[in-house]
């Protein structure tokens, strides 16, 4: 059997250790547009943050390629796939054959089109190792720092140089911050946290021009920079896919095994859709477990074996300056909600079923009311007045316990 | 391969199976040093209430979510036990969000901690297990 995978990140490296579970044989190769081992791309903010090096942002020891037996050819963009002739043929010409391919091709920064955006020289985006390279070149303990976009992306990077420069000033259209991920109340506990850190937020207001140096928003207010990073949402690469004749209404559609409409081809990752079992929509979850699951599950499928990738939440772990935040499922339904010293809690329940959480500060043992959402535990089957004080296994039944600890399953 | 497994009956709430692993986990040799004036955490955690109590410690699970969704690497399986490499975790708390029984922590060193079945410490084999003194904790092949 011949694999080939296009991309090198979280979902590829997924289906590199499903296939090798059940075919040590089958060669696979590896195909990505970056020039780099595997490495981890949410770190990049850390690396800037000085938590990590590049070496430890290696998403996988070095000697990976090697004991999975797998080629790599880096540095080169895959430009079409020819799905007669089972092709994925490269820029420079190059045809490789497959017999399964998974496309993982993630996806990109989405930069609005904003008057006088093409006049700045020192902008940014923050999502691959090159794009933080190039930022921290930028940087001096002078500079005045814009971003535009408060989701998870932007207040990352905020947090990696906030230290680096003189001023850091944060805008988006949303009235709040990680807008997708927070509710108000959280969202504003956070939003003062980052603030005693000296990051400075102007939010409902957008920029309407660019000068060289100078952002004058919608407001009327002029915000004076020197080094702009744009971050204010991603969209899937999905065009390689399409131009072979996949289904990708949003994302790359795939079934519940990752596979796209078309034969012998998966995607797996950030260019796909998957349905968040919370609601029952299809959604992008560009979130890096889900790449890896959904990796996984594809590379299993390829390989012969029956794998389902179907239990994807949306779910978040994220911390500013030791402030932590996790947060899984959706918000609508019935809450509950707590709030003192610690930190704060909300849970969200509908149909006798935890659908959602939002947790800040207080994050210990966040997992197992990630587990109730997953599972899709009835809630009448626990103690949930317990649980709701605090996440434990003592809410469950004597039955259960016996078998979450006692090995009857694991 | 070997568990541990615990058994809620016979746990005595004694919590002594967590100083054992704080002890275990600690650089000294002496346990009264290791824990003398210190606030311990210990990767095992007594649950207990109205007389039921009983251990948590990591699964060391066939299908680790927390070892799936690690965004460093940090987090693998050797040999069927769930190790933390904790100079390449950066803290993010993405198997905090993931683990199922809430087995992996937060750590004194600012990233995550959780059992390693004592493998990578002075102990050498279970140390929560052998300090169990009605042994409601044990580890074997089930």
């Amino acid at each position: 059997m011949n694999y080939v995978i296009i991309g090198n990140s979280a979902a590829a490296i997924g289906c590199v250790e499903g296939i090798r579970q059940l075919d040590s044989e089958g060669s696979i190769t590896i195909i990505s547009d970056e020039p780099y081992h595997t490495y981890s791309r949410p770190l990049i903010s850390y690396l800037l943050y000085g938590k990590t090096d590049e070496q430890r942002m290696k998403y996988r020891p070095d000697d990976f390629y090697e004991k999975n037996g797998c080629k790599t050819i880096l540095g080169k963009k895959t430009v079409d796939i020819c799905t007669e002739k089972k092709q994925a043929i490269l820029e420079d010409g190059t045809q490789i054959p497959y017999d399964k391919l998974l496309i993982a091709t993630g996806s990109r920064p989405f930069v609005p089109p904003i008057k006088g955006l093409d006049q700045v020289q020192n902008q940014f985006r923050f999502m691959k190792l090159e794009d933080a390279k190039a930022l921290e070149k930028a940087l001096t303990p002078d500079s005045r720092v814009l971003i535009l976009g408060a989701g998870l992306i932007g207040l990352k990077c905020a947090e990696g140089i906030r230290s680096r420069v003189q001023s850091l000033t944060v805008v988006d259209l949303a009235p709040r911050i990680l807008p997708n991920v927070l509710d108000e109340q959280a969202a504003s506990i956070v939003q003062k946290h980052l603030e005693k850190h000296g990051i400075e937020f102007i939010l409902s207001d957008s920029v309407a021009v660019f000068q060289a140096q100078q952002a004058t928003l919608k407001s009327g207010k002029k915000v004076p920079f020197d080094v702009l990073v744009v971050a204010v949402g991603v969209r899937p690469n999905t065009e390689l896919a399409a131009k072979a004749g996949a289904v990708c209404p949003r994302g790359i559609m795939v079934d519940e095994h990752c596979k796209t409409t078309l034969t012998d081809i998966y995607a797996a990752g950030d260019c796909t859709e998957s349905i968040d079992i919370t609601t029952g929509e299809a959604k992008i979850l560009a979130l890096l477990p889900n790449a890896y699951m959904q990796g996984e599950c594809a590379g299993l499928c390829m390989a012969g074996g029956q794998k389902y990738y179907n239990q994807a939440i949306p779910m978040n772990a994220v911390g500013f300056f030791e402030l932590h935040i996790i947060t899984a499922g959706n918000y609508g339904g019935e809450e509950y909600i707590q709030l003192d010293e610690s930190g704060y809690k909300k849970l969200v329940t509908k149909d006798n079923l935890l659908k959602g959480y939002i947790l800040v500060g207080q994050v210990e043992r966040a997992g197992i009311y990630t587990a109730l959402i997953r599972e899709r535990t009835p809630l009448d089957t626990i103690d949930f007045e317990l649980i709701k004080q605090k996440p434990q296994l003592m809410a469950f039944s004597k039955v259960q316990r016996a078998e979450k600890l006692g090995g009857a399953k694991i | 391969m070997k568990r541990i497994y615990v058994n809620e009956k016979w746990c005595l709430g004694c919590h002594l199976c967590e100083y054992y692993c704080a002890f275990a986990n600690s650089d000294e040799n002496d346990m009264v040093k290791a824990l003398k004036d210190i606030v311990i955490h210990p990767r095992i955690k007594i649950e207990e209430k109205n007389g039921i109590s009983f251990a948590v410690s990591c699964r060391h699970c066939e299908e680790p979510l927390c070892v799936k969704g690690c965004i460093t690497g940090a987090l693998t399986i050797k040999d069927g036990v769930i190790q933390i490499d904790s100079k390449k975790c950066v803290g993010c708390y993405t198997c905090i969000l993931s683990c199922p029984y809430g087995a992996v922590m937060p750590s004194d060193h600012g990233v995550v901690q959780k059992c390693e079945l004592c493998t990578k410490n002075q102990s050498g084999d279970p140390a929560c297990v052998k300090g169990c003194p009605n042994k409601a904790i044990v580890y074997e092949e089930r």
